[in-house]
């Protein structure tokens, strides 16, 4: 475990393969929000949050409850069912103390629940990071850390995507290709030129 | 059985989920890259829609109205675990290829969408019909878009060579090729339907 290590991953999360323009998980929630940068950036926020924690939780219960027991089979249910319930927990928790930073992301708290991107972190997350059912060394801190960077990479893509969306508005464009159309396009001239990262090695 | 007919139809054209509702993109982008894997990804989820579909029908009445969501994403998940694991046991090269985006079959919001609009509130027989018709066209769609990405990105089909002497855009085997060509056909499917009305 060393510095080195930490910054492949942040490279690698962030820039060559972001987890909106290469991966495609959360795209729902990408193409949907992204028209003005105020709700994107809030949005981002929370996933980012939640993709945080839910890194830290779903590793503790692959790591002492479904490898001990021999259940790792039972990974895709009890990963996404303790999704649901931290981010129900999160929303009740935010409510009651912190009214003001539920009107700026509590509405989009439960969207992230069937966002793929968090589900899709937790599984990549035990797959990169444990072989053959052990840990290696440093995982529970490295899937922390790939969890924030994904978070990061969510968050560029979407401010991104967001303020070129509000230039767009402005343009005079065919009726047919008006909103998705267009937005999916941008996106594929933006993941084009984030192929452009994919020499970076270290 | 005209009605059985009716409710399968309407998954493949009228109501397709990937062209016409937009539903669960996150794969289809994913996998289309080869027409095989296409394949894979369709019958999976056409598995996890007939199955859930129909088990959600038939506890409909029992699961109260307040949990009723996390009711159906057990189902859902453990219909996604037999999936995967039917995979990693007879094709496991397919299996390797689809990678995580088999088990985020979870959180494709055509499946929750079909258990919530239509399972919870219809019979057995429709829930099946529903289930099978949006599996064939979710794999329908899949394949159209995985066939312009292989032969466009790669030249071939199935792996076979198409057309010789075609030097294949690379760019459209590579994530931006899925985004232009959903782009594209989503816009030509708008055109069409603005021409109609």
């Amino acid at each position: 475990m060393n510095i080195g290590q930490f910054l492949a991953i942040f490279i690698s999360s962030v820039f060559v393969s972001n987890v909106i323009l290469s991966r495609f998980l959360g795209l729902c929630s990408f193409i949907a929000i992204s028209k003005e940068t105020r709700p994107a950036l809030a949005m981002s926020s929370a996933v980012l949050f939640v993709i945080t924690m839910s890194s830290a939780i779903t590793w503790v219960i692959y790591r002492y409850l479904l490898i001990p027991f021999d259940l790792a089979y039972l990974r895709t249910i009890s990963f996404i069912l303790v999704i649901a319930a931290f981010v129900q927990l999160v929303e009740m928790i935010i409510r009651k103390f912190m009214p003001a930073l539920y009107r700026v992301f509590g509405i989009y708290l439960p969207l992230i629940t069937v966002n793929c991107a968090v589900l899709g972190v937790a599984v990549l997350n035990a797959d990169m990071f444990f072989s053959k059912g052990r840990p290696l060394p440093g995982s529970f801190l490295f899937s922390i850390f790939q969890g924030a960077c994904v978070g990061v990479g969510y968050t560029l893509a979407m401010l991104l995507m967001s303020a070129i969306r509000e230039r767009l508005e402005y343009s005079r464009v065919p009726e047919a290709v008006r909103e998705f159309p267009l937005a999916f396009v941008t996106a594929s001239l933006m993941s084009l030129s984030f192929m452009g990262f994919n020499g970076f090695k270290f | 059985m005209i009605k059985l007919s009716a409710e399968f139809l309407k998954g493949i054209i009228k109501q397709n989920p990937i062209f016409v509702l937009a539903l669960g993109l996150c794969p289809v982008l994913a996998v289309s890259t080869s027409v095989s894997n296409a394949l894979g990804m369709g019958a999976a989820a056409t598995f996890v829609l007939v199955g859930s579909n129909g088990i959600i029908s038939l506890i409909k009445n029992v699961v109260p109205d307040k949990i009723r969501i996390p009711c159906f994403i057990i189902v859902i998940a453990t219909f996604v675990t037999i999936a995967e694991l039917v995979m990693k046991a007879y094709s496991p090269a397919l299996n390797r290829a689809l990678g995580i985006y088999v088990p985020l079959i979870v959180v494709n919001c055509i499946v929750l969408g079909r258990a919530e609009a239509f399972a919870s509130r219809r019979p057995l027989l429709d829930s099946l019909a529903d289930g099978l018709g949006m599996g064939a066209g979710f794999t329908l769609g899949l394949m159209l878009i995985s066939s312009i990405r292989e032969i466009s990105g790669s030249g071939k089909l199935l792996g076979y060579a198409l057309l010789p002497g075609f030097q294949p855009a690379l760019m459209m085997a590579l994530p931006p090729g899925a985004l232009l060509v959903i782009g594209v056909m989503l816009g030509f499917f708008n055109l069409l339907k603005g021409r109609k009305e």
